[in-house]
Order: C-alpha cells, then sequence, then structure tokens
C-alpha cells in the first residue's frame, strides 16, 4: 500500500461533545486500500506551537461516498485547532500508515475492548469484521455517561457492553471490571485505549491465553519510520510505532 | 538552464539540496512520496560499529516552532548496514553519505575503514556533535583537542571525502571549523542539534527520558545562519548549511550567508516533500532573479 500526502476535502466537521469530534474526509481520488488500525499524519496549520503531525487513528471508511472518518479528542493546542475546522475546508494528512489488526479464525470470537479516544480504530475494525461475515462483542468503557459517544453506530455493528466509572450508564467501573469478561469466552481480544486499560486488558488475556492486539499511541515524529522517536520496548528490541505498529501482540511487548 | 552543481574536491553534487542524517532514514521511507534520486545527495542514519538501542521512550517532545529528540543513535551497526542496506541504497542515482558515530576514537577510525571499503559510498559525514549519546558524540565536537584528534585519526585511513558536522554547543564555532579544515576535512556541515530541555507540567517530570535533549526546527535556524556565515568566512573547504530549514527561502538565507550547500532535516518529517519542494524553489529564485549559476549566489551577502 503506497503511502500518500494529500489534501483532502472536509465533507462534516461533527462534534460529538464537547471533547470529541469526527472529521469526514473526501479527495478527487479514490481513497486508498486501508485496514483498521491504520493511521493518518494530520497537520495542524496556523500556529508555530503545533509544529509536527498529528497521528490519528482511521474511525471509519464509506467506499460509496468515497469518504474516511477522524475520531479526535481535544486533548491539546494541535487538536483543539483541528475542533474548529468546517466543512468545505481541507486537511493535509499523510496516510494511509502502519500495521493493521489481524483477522480472527474461523468461528473464533472476538472482542473489541476500547476507552476513551481509543475506541477510535475499533469502528472500522468492527466494520471490517462484518464485512468478514463475524459480529463482534464490543466493550466499550467510559468515564461517565456525558462521554459515551457512537454507542448507537457500534451497535450496528456487534453487541456493546458498556462501563462507566461512575455507573450512570452500563456497569459501574472500569472496563476490565464488566462481568461480560468472565462470562464469555473470547478467542481473540482487540484493544485500544489509555495505557493503563490496555495493560489491564492484557494481563485479562494473558491469564486466559487469548490472543490480544493492542493498538499503541506513542509520540510520534515523522509516521513513516525515518526519525525513531516513537519507539516501543519489544522482545524484538525497540520498534517504530508508525511502521512496526501501531498495533502490536501483547506477546511481542515488555509491559 | 540554471546551473545547480556544487563539489566538495573533485566530488560532483548535482544540486546543493542534501537530507539530514537521522531525519532521513535510509532513504526509502521516502520512496513514496518522491524521487529520491533528484535530490543533490542522502546522509543516511547515524551509524555506529555495534547496533544500538537509543534511549528509551520518551524520545521526543514537541516546542514552540521545533522539537527535541534524544533517540541516541538506534541503529543496527555497520555490519548490518553492509549487508542489508548498502546494496539497496547503492542503486540511488544520487552520493549517499554515512554519518558515523562512536564512543571511542578507535570506534570511527573501524567505522571509517570499513566504509572506505564500500564502493558507492562517496563521502562520511563524521558526526561529532550528537547530544545524545552518554559517550563521545557530542563530548567530541565541544572539545577542541578531541575535535581535532578524531577528525585526524579519520582522515587518517578514509581516502573518500570526509565532511565533519559540528555541534552548535561551543562558544566559538569558528575554532572548530578551523581545527578540523587543518586536520583534513573536506567539508563542514552544521549545525547539528542544539542541547535543550523541556518539562512536562501535567507529569510534573522531564518531557525526554534523558532528561536533555537536541532541538531542532526552525527555533535554531537564526542561530544555525549565524554559525555558517561565521565559518563560511573563516575556512576555505565547502559549508553545507543545516538548522531549521523548512522552505525555499530558508535555504537561500543559509546559501546567501556562505553555505554551497544545504541539508533538509526536521521539515521532511512534517512535509516528507519538503527536500524536493526546496531544490525547485532555489531553481525558481535563480531563474527569476537572473542568475545562471548557484555559486553566484553563495556567501552573497559578504560581497
Amino acid at each position: 500500500m503506497a503511502k500518500r500526502i494529500e489534501s483532502l476535502k472536509i465533507l462534516e466537521n461533527k462534534h460529538l461533545n464537547n471533547e470529541y469530534f469526527t472529521l469526514e474526509l473526501s479527495g478527487n481520488d479514490t481513497i486508498p486500500e486501508m485496514k483498521p488500525g491504520q493511521f493518518a499524519q494530520v497537520k495542524v496549520e496556523g500556529s508555530p506551537e503545533t509544529f509536527l503531525r498529528r497521528p490519528i487513528s482511521i474511525h471509519d471508511l464509506n467506499r460509496e461516498k468515497n469518504s474516511l472518518k477522524l475520531l479526535i479528542q481535544v486533548a491539546g493546542k494541535g487538536t483543539e485547532t483541528l475542533s474548529r475546522l468546517k466543512a468545505g475546508e481541507y486537511l493535509n494528512i499523510i496516510y494511509p500508515l502502519g500495521n493493521s489488526f489481524s483477522l480472527p479464525q474461523k468461528g473464533q470470537k472476538p472482542l473489541l475492548a476500547g476507552g476513551g479516544c481509543g475506541i477510535a480504530p475499533l469502528l472500522f475494525m468492527a466494520r471490517y469484521l462484518n464485512d468478514h461475515g463475524l459480529k463482534p462483542d464490543i466493550l466499550l468503557g467510559f468515564r461517565n455517561m456525558d462521554r459515551i459517544i457512537e454507542y448507537e453506530e457500534y451497535n450496528e455493528l456487534g453487541e456493546v457492553f458498556l462501563a462507566t466509572e461512575d455507573g450512570s450508564m452500563g456497569e459501574k467501573g472500569l472496563l476490565t471490571d464488566h462481568p461480560v469478561l468472565k462470562s464469555v469466552h473470547y478467542d481473540m481480544v482487540y484493544c485500544c485505549g489509555p495505557d493503563p486499560m490496555m495493560k489491564a486488558v492484557a494481563s485479562y488475556c494473558i491469564e486466559r491465553q487469548i490472543t490480544c492486539e493492542v493498538s499503541l499511541e506513542n509520540l510520534m515524529g515523522c509516521g513513516i519510520g525515518a526519525c525513531l522517536c516513537c519507539v516501543v520496548d519489544t522482545v524484538r528490541g525497540n520498534l517504530c510505532t508508525c511502521t512496526d505498529g501501531p498495533v502490536f501482540n501483547i506477546k511481542e511487548l515488555k509491559w | 538552464m540554471v546551473k545547480l552543481g556544487f563539489s566538495i574536491g573533485d566530488l560532483q553534487f548535482k544540486n546543493p539540496v542534501l537530507t539530514a542524517s537521522g531525519t532521513f532514514g535510509y532513504g526509502s521511507e521516502y520512496d513514496d512520496f518522491m524521487e529520491v534520486s533528484r535530490l543533490g545527495g542522502i546522509i543516511v542514519k547515524g551509524t555506529t560499529l555495534e547496533p544500538r538501542e537509543g534511549n528509551s521512550y520518551p524520545r521526543m517532545a514537541e516546542t514552540p516552532s521545533g522539537m527535541l529528540n534524544a533517540v541516541g543513535l538506534q541503529n543496527k551497526g555497520i555490519d548490518y548496514f553492509e549487508k542489508q542496506i548498502y546494496p539497496r541504497i547503492s542503486t540511488y542515482n544520487t552520493n549517499v553519505i554515512v554519518n558515523i558515530n562512536g564512543s571511542y576514537i578507535d570506534d570511527y577510525v573501524a567505522l571509517a575503514e570499513k566504509i572506505n571499503e564500500l564502493e558507492k559510498i562517496p563521502a562520511i559525514e563524521l558526526n561529532i556533535s550528537c547530544p545524545n549519546v552518554r559517550m563521545g558524540g557530542m563530548a567530541f565536537g565541544t572539545n577542541l583537542n578531541s575535535a581535532r584528534e578524531v577528525t585526524k585519526a579519520v582522515r587518517n585511513v578514509y581516502s573518500k571525502k570526509l565532511i565533519v558536522k559540528l555541534s552548535p554547543n561551543v562558544t566559538n564555532i569558528v575554532e572548530f571549523a578551523l581545527a578540523v579544515e587543518e586536520e583534513g576535512a573536506d567539508s563542514i556541515s552544521l549545525i547539528n542539534t542544539l542541547l535543550g530541555m523541556s518539562v512536562d507540567i501535567r507529569k510534573m517530570k522531564p518531557a525526554l527520558s534523558t532528561i536533555t535533549g537536541g532541538l531542532s526546527g526552525p527555533a535554531i535556524k537564526p542561530v544555525a545562519v549565524r554559525m555558517v556565515w561565521q565559518v563560511a568566512k573563516a575556512v576555505k573547504i565547502p559549508v553545507i548549511g543545516i538548522g531549521g530549514i523548512m522552505n525555499t527561502e530558508d535555504a537561500l538565507e543559509f546559501l546567501l550567508a556562505g553555505a554551497s550547500a544545504i541539508q533538509v532535516g526536521t521539515a521532511s518529517f512534517i512535509d516528507p516533500q519538503a527536500s524536493l519542494k526546496i531544490l525547485e524553489g532555489i531553481e525558481k529564485f535563480l531563474i527569476v532573479r537572473g542568475f545562471s549559476d548557484i555559486k553566484e549566489i553563495v556567501g552573497h551577502i559578504n560581497k
């Protein structure tokens, strides 16, 4: 898959709440082949303080509309600037970057587990699994019900289980406390979210000998394997999150 | 047709735009975005005698108009380079130059001896200015005697073109330039990163695992232009300007201040096509301003 640098037109900037928004992008050329887990390096225009690109997961893909979506959390000046972009404006991105989640084998029961902005690559993954005849369970964790985003979108693609830290919706507690993890046997877990959450999911999977892939969100310089800034410590030494990842089997990581 | 070429002794470069070590991988990382062979040259990732894992994450912090890095020369060592990378990159139709690093003078010498045997590598860039390694690196480039000794030792064993990359973390850059010129350097490239630091106030910890790191990007450009100007006036060998070059205008500043060529570094992270755009921009500038040879503008501000 050749990487591209391209200015795509913003079809919609949809604010999901005061923290999250999605940008739907389209171009004149056909959006290239992409797989769930891959990401784009997004240029933030207009400020010397937001000098580098921001790595953002591909959130969804719509072939009929020739569009892709990015789900972005306002976390600093760069993402704040991106949140103010309007439909009709352009966004310069380098994509598709990185590796992707692997497919489960026939008959295997997959679980997608995501917390906060970590749910971003999982919608695309859920759709991809659906396209391959698999209905995943989807376990999503949020701080409280006001933070819950895109519940309906996920619900169309699999059975959704919710955990909120304050119990305002779904089960009370962390995602890893959810009873579904005790009652259902999964063969394959795909996970993305804050580090403590991914580590907790990883230890759950290790205990039960479940294959688990996590998508890491390390700070990046280039996104194309040139600067070696985004490394993660693995059994094969320091590997680039941008080119060897962002998806890693937990067996590879020295967590 | 505008003449864009420059030379280091009898080594010809088809144009003055090179890419800086550590920002351009081994070239192939950029193949999807541009024809790498159109560049005047590429300086590949800093190479050491033995494989190195580099420093722990986090190794990078964004700063206003720039970034700090503390990669620490992660690379797979010269033998891996020779076997796995050299056959691939020697097919580029441009000058492929290896940036070499060591903890001891003997490391540099052993590396230079090995690279001397690689037919398609016409030059090395002697890195005595990496701020992110515990031993060697910048220690050679910030002590006048060490800078002399390492240059002299490598010159003794290396018969092709020797470029010495200077550290800006010194009081008098001209002293260092004159010293390495006297010891046989064929060219000087400058500047490497400036030693810097950033604190993550949310975590209340240093932003980098190594605490300090190397600052690059437009934030350092005026310092780099000043040092290039000082050095270019003082030495007879060609000077290659580096430091925060993001676009054509930045590159022209360096050329006008006395650099015979430039290296594009951090800019390639933000725009992987930056180096080619700069090359096209320089050519256009020369045409528009009625120059027929890039040499006419090198050091123009001193004329």
